[in-house]
């Protein structure tokens, strides 16, 4: 199992994603001038402040030649996660529904908050239980930092991603930290392969960090990757496979080693 | 052109302007919302609304409009989206 990180200029939380990542794998460090994302099971897209998030948070990052190639991988079936400023950009590659808005009390702000698994049958939450079995583990204690983390959708849009069970992570009563329609604290795309989440699991993987609850995300895109087999990633795709992804690269991009 | 949040949509902003104005003795504003105003020049005034649509707006959250300012056709004139 091996994970891609996208570092684009104004990330700050690809080195955290990877150190979450490789709790339960490998991983590396895409660049975001790079369409070739090197045959990796899974996507990150981390926080940060991609582009001094000018004209819209995320909107300059989302056409970069990296989310070309991550929007065909998603396309395929392939799992991404879109982190904080990664939610944004996912957003505005419309890869992602709905849009990202300042926080109703026009701070930034950052603390611990409880977010509960409302979809345990996503790929992203299947390590955890769902709060509604009422055992502990429903319940993620993870970070948020952030000043547009406000999601945002039509109601009939709400109520339809209810309805299919792409609202995966909600803030638990009473520490909606922005106004988040609905208390929505992570979504997916209707397929479920795509999950945008404000919370930041990465900072919450490790017991050193105070709660490691986080790290049951990374675990469970691990165990769905894992279940689908080494061949699932691009299985018959005409665009993307592992075995064509390397021959894509130019080099020459200033792509940055793994760290 | 001119963006600003879609109606309907909550404009912390906005709001934040509507209560200070009456400290400064400005009573009876209300429904402020804050936008933004991009100018540029093109050579294609004909893609303009393809250009808000797919860079300087998000639709899903942002109305805008189209000013023209100067340009062959004489007068400027006003598309509203």
């Amino acid at each position: 199992m091996r994970f891609g990180v996208v570092r684009f200029p104004g990330s700050c939380d690809e080195e955290d994603a990877l150190h979450a990542c490789r709790r339960v794998g490998d991983a590396e460090l895409l660049w975001h001038e790079d369409r070739d994302l090197r045959g990796v099971d899974a996507v990150v897209v981390p926080g940060g402040f991609t582009y001094g998030d000018y004209l819209r948070v995320g909107a300059i990052a989302a056409l970069s030649p990296a989310m070309v190639a991550v929007g065909e991988f998603a396309r395929e079936g392939g799992l991404v996660l879109g982190i904080c400023n990664g939610f944004q950009v996912l957003c505005e590659a419309r890869l992602l529904p709905g849009a990202l808005l300042p926080n109703v009390g026009l701070r930034f702000t950052c603390r611990r908050v409880e977010i509960e698994v409302t979809n345990a049958d996503s790929p992203f939450a299947s390590a955890a239980s769902p709060v509604s079995d009422g055992a502990s583990g429903g319940r993620l204690t993870v970070p948020v930092k952030h000043f547009t983390g406000r999601f945002h959708a039509p109601q009939a849009e709400l109520d339809a991603m209810e309805e299919r069970g792409q609202v995966v992570f909600r803030y638990a009563p009473g520490q909606n930290p922005n106004g988040s329609e609905r208390d929505i604290a992570g979504v997916s795309n209707e397929a479920g392969n795509v999950l945008g989440l404000m919370p930041h699991p990465e900072h919450a993987s490790d017991p050193l960090t105070g709660s490691s609850d986080g790290g049951l995300v990374f675990e469970s895109m691990r165990r769905h990757v894992e279940a689908a087999g080494p061949a699932s990633s691009g299985s018959g795709s005409p665009g993307w496979s592992p075995a064509t992804a390397g021959r894509h690269n130019s080099g020459g991009h200033g792509v940055p080693a793994a760290a | 052109m001119l963006i600003r949040p879609k109606q309907g949509i909550l404009d912390p902003q906005g709001q934040t302007v509507e209560r200070a104005l009456p400290a400064l003795g400005f009573e009876g504003v209300s429904g402020v919302r804050v936008g933004r105003l991009i100018e540029l020049e093109v050579e294609d005034p004909g893609r303009l609304g393809e250009i808000c649509e797919r860079l300087l707006a998000n639709p899903l959250i942002e109305d805008y409009e189209i000013e023209e300012l100067s340009g062959a056709a004489g007068p400027a004139a006003t598309e509203d989206r």
